[in-house]
């Protein structure tokens, strides 16, 4: 194949990927009777503040945000120390049961979660944290995949004389870790704090079905509330997803290139 | 007593670290999982205080109920036709990615750009898309003088509409992975490849795909687990509400996971045979796992 083919093949690509979100854009900016016309518009028009004020009016919107930068941020920072933490000991520390252990962790990235909704619900309801954010959080303060890649990354990049050198120096394993291990951990944990940020963010069934008033619930459940109704206001639901969409893509676009990196290492290996 | 400390911070820390991961997991992992097998067990509703045992009552009933295999061929149906496309289509766009290109990054950026956007807005976005009256896709079809669809309300039109959703979402980020594993394929082997006259097509097909099997096996697995557990796709795609729970007003996309939820969470709250399809699902993701298995290793052996 030529070399001009492949570009055009990969615009139109790009284009693909691009064209739904751009389209969002655009939906969100019209009036619901500039939707109604043939042809579609495909041009932003002028009604985009107007619809963020809508999609403010009605559903608590701020609220989700927050409540989704709230259960995203602690995720982030517990699941980035936890898995640091299992990752060091998985990968430079020797001790009994090491191995099994360790086979256990990657056992259970095959086990899929939703599989113990209900279970789970019963459990959260038991401890009182039903329509709570807690319910969201705390399951969630740590994952097998954060842990697989943590190790990976940690038996790689950190060297053993390193730590042996700082045993010498009668430094304690917590110090170590503080110390030692932390900074040469920081560019795998930016790429995690992202995956798991990305994840939390975006999760959509579990909130769904443990959080049932509207100010407690996470920006997804929100956004299918806007969804929600026999009549389809998609100027409103397509606003309400752009604004939802919105902080994700600029991060993207800030770290994406490391997220890139990220995935592809951890797939090289995974 | 310093080597006393000594020797118990050595030998306790790496439990210590690795604590937090194993009670979580135990708690809300497996727990629940072990635990909805003893609820599949037993008539047991949210409604009521009695939880008689009923044996294997619950999945008997289950495998009786029409919509039951209803929910399940509609989840084959989407499965094939999302995953089967997005894993060929992942392979070709890997493969061009895979050759010195200018502006590399772009073109990644791009690939994984779907993947960062939530389920919930692709499924908001493609709705407006696949709209019946003032749809894009449906305008442009009638500007080329094909009909409009409804794509809501057929069967197979509705499962193409969703596997369209997750082909869209997915087919980038597995690209890269694939990606990532031929760029540890030697170069020489395409070099002597070129040399002997073999097109960009046989080349995938003779050299790439084989040297990355692994890597095959590995994301047909997971997009087949992610597969059978599609939920908010065909949930929103009906506009959420009563038609969400069913799959659209005649179960035409109702999943086994919407099947679990309407069950679990709607219907008068019946825990216990919404836990006998969480196991049943369960049984088929492990079935599907290792006939995928077996599969790819049959397709590298007859090589």
């Amino acid at each position: 194949m030529t070399r001009r083919l492949v570009y055009l093949a990969l615009t139109g690509v790009l284009m693909l990927t691009a064209f739904p979100l751009y389209f969002s854009v655009v939906v969100a900016s019209q009036d619901n009777s500039a939707l109604s016309q043939v042809p579609p518009p495909v041009l932003p028009g002028a009604n985009l503040i107007e619809n963020i004020k809508r999609v403010f009016d009605t559903v608590p919107f701020d609220q989700a945000l927050l409540n989704s930068l709230i259960v995203a941020g602690i995720n982030t920072a517990s699941v980035v120390l936890f898995s640091t933490l299992a990752g060091f000991a998985f990968a430079k520390l020797r001790f009994r049961g090491r191995t099994a252990l360790l086979l256990t962790v990657v056992g259970t990235m095959m086990v899929p979660m939703q599989l113990g909704i209900i279970p789970l619900f019963m459990l959260v309801t038991k401890l009182e944290w039903h329509d709570t954010l807690l319910a969201v959080t705390v399951p969630a303060l740590v994952n097998a995949f954060g842990v697989f890649f943590m190790t990976q990354y940690l038996s790689e990049a950190l060297p053993t004389e390193l730590l042996e050198a700082g045993r010498i120096d009668g430094a304690a394993t917590h110090r170590l870790f503080w110390h030692v291990v932390l900074p040469v951990a920081r560019p795998a944990a930016a790429v995690l704090g992202m995956l798991t940020f990305l994840n939390v963010w975006n999760d959509y069934l579990w909130p769904l079905v443990v959080l049932a008033s509207p100010e407690n619930q996470t920006v997804q459940v929100a956004l299918s509330q806007l969804r929600a109704g026999y009549v389809q206001d998609y100027s409103l639901a397509l606003t309400g997803t752009m604004l939802a969409t919105l902080p994700l893509l600029i991060v993207f676009g800030l770290l994406g290139k490391q997220l890139i990196g990220g995935i592809m290492q951890g797939a090289v290996k995974g | 007593m310093r080597t006393w400390l000594y020797k118990a911070d050595t030998q306790l820390s790496p439990y210590v670290y690795i604590s937090p991961f194993f009670i979580l997991f135990a708690v809300f992992g497996l727990f629940p999982l072990g635990y909805t097998a003893w609820v599949s067990l037993h008539d047991w509703s949210l409604l009521s205080d009695e939880h008689s045992f009923v044996g294997l009552g619950n999945y008997a009933e289950l495998l009786a109920d029409p919509y039951f295999w209803n929910a399940l061929r509609n989840t084959l149906s989407i499965l094939a036709l999302s995953t089967i496309p997005q894993l060929i289509l992942a392979l070709i766009l890997a493969h061009l990615v895979n050759r010195p290109l200018r502006a590399k990054t772009l073109w990644r950026l791009g690939m994984l750009l779907p993947n960062v956007t939530s389920v919930v807005a692709v499924v908001v976005i493609f709705s407006q898309l696949f709209g019946r009256d003032f749809g894009l896709i449906n305008w442009l079809l009638e500007s080329f003088g094909l009909g409009r669809i409804d794509w809501q309300a057929g069967v197979a039109s509705s499962h193409v509409a969703i596997a369209a959703m997750i082909t869209w979402r997915w087919t980038g980020y597995n690209a890269l992975i694939f990606l990532a594993a031929m760029q540890a394929v030697p170069k020489e082997l395409y070099e002597s490849a070129t040399l002997d006259g073999a097109t960009a097509g046989q080349q995938l097909r003779k050299i790439t795909i084989p040297s990355i099997r692994p890597t095959v096996i590995f994301v047909v697995i997971v997009s087949t687990i992610y597969g059978l557990q599609v939920f908010a796709e065909p949930q929103l795609f009906a506009g959420g509400g009563p038609n969400g729970i069913i799959g659209g007003p005649d179960r035409q996309f109702q999943t086994l996971t919407l099947y679990m939820y309407e069950h679990g969470f709607n219907r008068g709250f019946e825990f216990g045979y919404a836990s006998a399809t969480a196991w049943v699902m369960f049984g088929l993701i492990v079935l599907a796992a290792a006939v995928n298995y077996l599969i790819t290793r049959r397709i590298r052996s007859s090589r």
